[in-house]
């Protein structure tokens, strides 16, 4: 008799075998790990030239600030840059991931990206893990067709929008963001309304703090600022600095430099063996 | 034939009577309340709706109410509770009056007074589902506190409840100042509660600013705010991308 069970190879997607086992466990008390979180405050806008984003850069484990100067303004391509929020691995990997494909794309096309391909390619992805890939970005970029702007939810839903606030401090950012924006801002108002933005985030929000990174993408090119802004120093700094008592006398100091050996394969062909 | 053990009550713990008489979830509720001193005395603003889970159902409720000479009440949260706070302030301030002393209650007195009410409420596991802005003047001192449904109160120079918390506190705290003008303090309030109006869903634009001074409570006409919708992204959002949205 023949099985009639085909072993069907997975597919793409969340593999939801493993979750009846978790709920048991969660039960009787034993819980998974917690995920070191960037509870963020992350912007953009659309002003006169391109876009602005901007993110503060403080990463979280809990109530525990694990990364006083992360960087959450991730490349996509060299005119999309991409802000995440949510679960840090993530965001990571994810705009990792579509930055890769965006390179092979364009290889491919011999074109520039565009924004709509690297939000769709998200997008899909996300989707695909039903919310399970805790990602909460901010895209940003212009191509041949302009300035766009778009936030992307960790369910796969999508909005295009002329300003977008994510993350934790992202009620506090659009407090200043929907009192004071509007069309046709210039280089420098649309800089400064997203640092003023983002310090609404860091000084009021426990998520997010620390420094403001700025990136400012038109047809140009890019610019990105990191660290345009430091509103937070230390606030007592010995003004010897530090230094490390040497205890080791040195005796002898010998350098030798590494040479590169390289073959060479007189006539034939270097492929033939 | 063999018999059921008698279960326990689940709310057992809290003697014999019945869960109906506990509050539980609120009904039909107000949004936020936002207040800040200002030279002359305490400015308050707070919209009117009652909504009722997520309909709109009240679109007339007056949540500030004045409180003897010298104090102005705001409050988010179940409306019922609030009116029933308003019962009790009533038979405070009438024992007062029936002094006759010629002296009568502060703002921070009846601050108090609400800090004691809702925290013994809390107490007994039966609170009053609401969120209280309580501002006043008296022989020229301005006072303005909060006080919440477990009773946690504190007074400050601009207070907000509610979804205030999130979207008015920053903008308050960047763009508050001693010794506002009546003006900047409506525009300030005004500023607040348009963004409150764009980003709260139980928000509704009609609202009425409130004005206490040491000569007394002035509560403005219900008026709308003008809003702006015309950004050409959000006119058309799909422009650079034709099937998305």
């Amino acid at each position: 008799m023949s099985k009639s069970l085909i072993e069907m190879p997975p597919k793409g997607g969340f593999s939801f075998d493993l979750c009846k086992r978790n709920e048991m466990l969660a039960k009787q008390g034993v819980n998974p790990p917690s995920f070191r979180k960037t509870g963020t405050t992350i912007v953009g806008l659309i002003f006169q030239d391109g876009v602005i984003l901007g993110a503060d850069t403080r990463a979280t484990e809990g109530p525990i600030v694990c990364d006083k100067n992360c960087e959450k303004i991730h490349y996509m391509a060299p005119n999309i840059y991409c802000c995440g929020a949510g679960t840090a691995a993530d965001t990571e990997a994810v705009t990792d991931m579509v930055s890769s494909q965006l390179q092979l794309h364009r290889y491919h096309t011999g074109r520039e990206s565009r924004v709509v391909t690297a939000l769709t390619l998200l997008k899909r992805h996300l989707f695909n893990y039903q919310g399970y890939v805790s990602a909460a970005l901010v895209l940003g970029g212009v191509d041949v067709t302009g300035p766009h702007l778009h936030t992307i939810y960790p369910h796969g839903s999508t909005d295009t929008l002329p300003f977008a606030t994510m993350g934790s401090g992202s009620l506090a950012a659009m407090a200043v963001f929907e009192s004071k924006y509007r069309e046709g801002l210039a280089r420098d108002e649309g800089i400064e309304l997203v640092t003023e933005a983002i310090c609404s985030g860091i000084f009021n929000d426990l998520g997010s703090g620390s420094n403001v990174d700025i990136c400012v993408i038109t047809k140009g090119g890019k610019e990105y600022l990191r660290n345009h802004l430091q509103p937070n120093p230390r606030t007592y700094t010995s003004s010897k600095g530090y230094s490390f008592p040497k205890k080791t006398e040195v005796l002898l100091t010998k350098i030798t430099p590494l040479k590169e050996k390289v073959e060479i394969i007189e006539g034939g062909d270097a492929m033939e063996e | 034939m063999n018999f059921m053990a008698s279960k326990q009550p689940e709310n057992s713990l809290l003697g014999p009577e019945a869960d109906s008489q506990r509050t539980l979830y609120p009904y039909v509720t107000g949004t936020s309340v936002v207040a800040l001193k200002y030279k002359d005395g305490i400015l308050m603003a707070a919209d009117m709706g009652g909504s009722y889970g997520s309909t709109l159902r009240y679109k007339s409720v007056e949540r500030m109410k004045p409180i003897g000479k010298h104090s102005l009440l705001g409050a988010s949260g179940e409306i019922s509770d609030f009116q029933e706070i308003l019962r009790y302030l009533d038979e405070l301030i009438l024992y007062d009056n029936m002094w006759d002393d010629g002296n009568s209650l502060g703002p921070k007195e009846v601050h108090n007074y609400l800090t004691r009410v809702m925290y013994n409420r809390r107490n007994k596991f039966n609170p009053l589902w609401n969120s209280l802005v309580l501002g006043g003047v008296k022989n020229g001192q301005k006072y303005l506190g909060t006080v919440s449904m477990i009773g946690v109160n504190f007074e400050d120079n601009h207070v907000a409840t509610g979804f205030g918390n999130h979207l008015a506190r920053p903008i308050l705290r960047e763009e508050w100042h001693q010794n506002l003008s009546f003006e900047d303090g409506v525009r300030l309030l005004e500023k607040c509660m348009r963004v409150l109006l764009y980003r709260d869903r139980s928000a509704v634009n009609k609202l009425q600013i409130a004005k206490i001074t040491e000569e007394g409570v002035t509560i403005s006409q219900p008026y709308s705010l003008k809003t702006y919708w015309d950004f050409s992204a959000f006119a058309n959002p799909a422009q650079g991308a034709v099937g998305s949205w």
